[in-house]
């Protein structure tokens, strides 16, 4: 499972590495669908069919807000010359992503090894669940019923996000 | 372990993006990159070798499911990442109406 997963990974690694670096916008923005629905795959092979699910619709309407956008507007990237305050930039995040990385390793060596997590929350969720909430989709279980209120938050803040966009779209520009 | 490794470069390219590109449809790109793999890491945390989907099958009750518990916070995280790539691109267009470019170089408003 590891490797199938790494192999999905560095396919992914690639095509955001790509979409970053593209000369056409548009180009970049269907690449970046590459890394959307590799995470699909994912989530298959990790049993999240309801991730998956979602994850599948949320990245067809992510690329059609971005290629409105892109076809709203200019497709050109203009690259300028590198100059000594983007090299230092540069030399300043690959620094910082060298020790973010050693970081990461130091944190992630004491977890579990992919493949044997233990219920730790979720034992009492599982027991007994799909007759406590009445779904046998344990994860519906726990978004609706279990933490509830989490997903009454996610709701607000999703009107909040269709209000600012709203607002922000029908806005006259200021002269 | 190497799932772990290579799902943080995936975060780790996403933040060069933001930090290097000049192009805003770019750091958006970057922002939702990131946001991808911090949901991979989530439903990895969860995985159990052998294990089934969490759905409850009444005839087989003896099975072994994968932790539900990072799906549904992936689950809740995934939609609000939507919510907020619209929020982005819907500024990204207003100030390309203002200025005419994506490049944060020539917006002189924005310059820190």
């Amino acid at each position: 499972m590891d490797l199938s997963i790494s192999i999905i990974l560095v396919f992914m690694i690639v095509g955001a590495i790509y979409s970053i670096h593209a000369k056409d916008l548009l180009s970049a923005v269907i690449t970046c669908g590459i890394v959307g629905y590799g995470l699909v795959i994912c989530f298959l092979l990790l049993k999240a069919p309801d991730l998956a699910i979602v994850q599948i619709v949320v990245e067809t309407i992510n690329l059609i807000i971005m290629v409105a956008v892109v076809l709203d507007s200019s497709r050109e990237e203009r690259y300028a010359r590198p100059d000594s305050k983007g090299f230092v930039s540069a030399t300043a995040v690959f620094v910082m992503m060298a020790v973010l990385l050693y970081f990461f390793y130091a944190s992630a060596s004491p977890l579990d090894k992919l493949g044997t997590s233990t219920l730790r929350m979720a034992g009492p969720y599982i027991e007994g669940a799909a007759a406590k909430t009445g779904s046998a989709n344990l994860v519906t279980g726990v978004v609706f019923d279990f933490r509830g209120y989490d997903t009454m938050g996610e709701a607000v803040v999703l009107v909040t996000a269709v209000l600012g966009v709203l607002t922000i779209l029908r806005l006259k520009g200021k002269k | 372990m190497t799932a772990y490794i290579l799902c943080f470069i995936l975060f780790l390219v996403g933040l060069y993006g933001v930090v290097i590109m000049r192009n805003l449809v770019k750091i958006a790109i970057s922002v939702s990159i990131m946001e991808f793999s911090t949901f991979l890491f989530f439903a990895l945390l969860g995985f159990i070798d052998g294990g089934v989907a969490p759905i409850v099958n009444p005839a087989e009750p003896d099975k072994i499911y994968v932790d539900p518990l990072p799906q549904a916070l992936v689950l809740t995280a995934i939609v609000i990442g939507l919510a907020t790539t619209a929020l982005l691109m819907a500024v990204i267009i207003r100030l390309y109406r203002k200025y005419g470019t994506f490049d944060i170089r020539e917006m002189k408003n924005l310059r820190g």
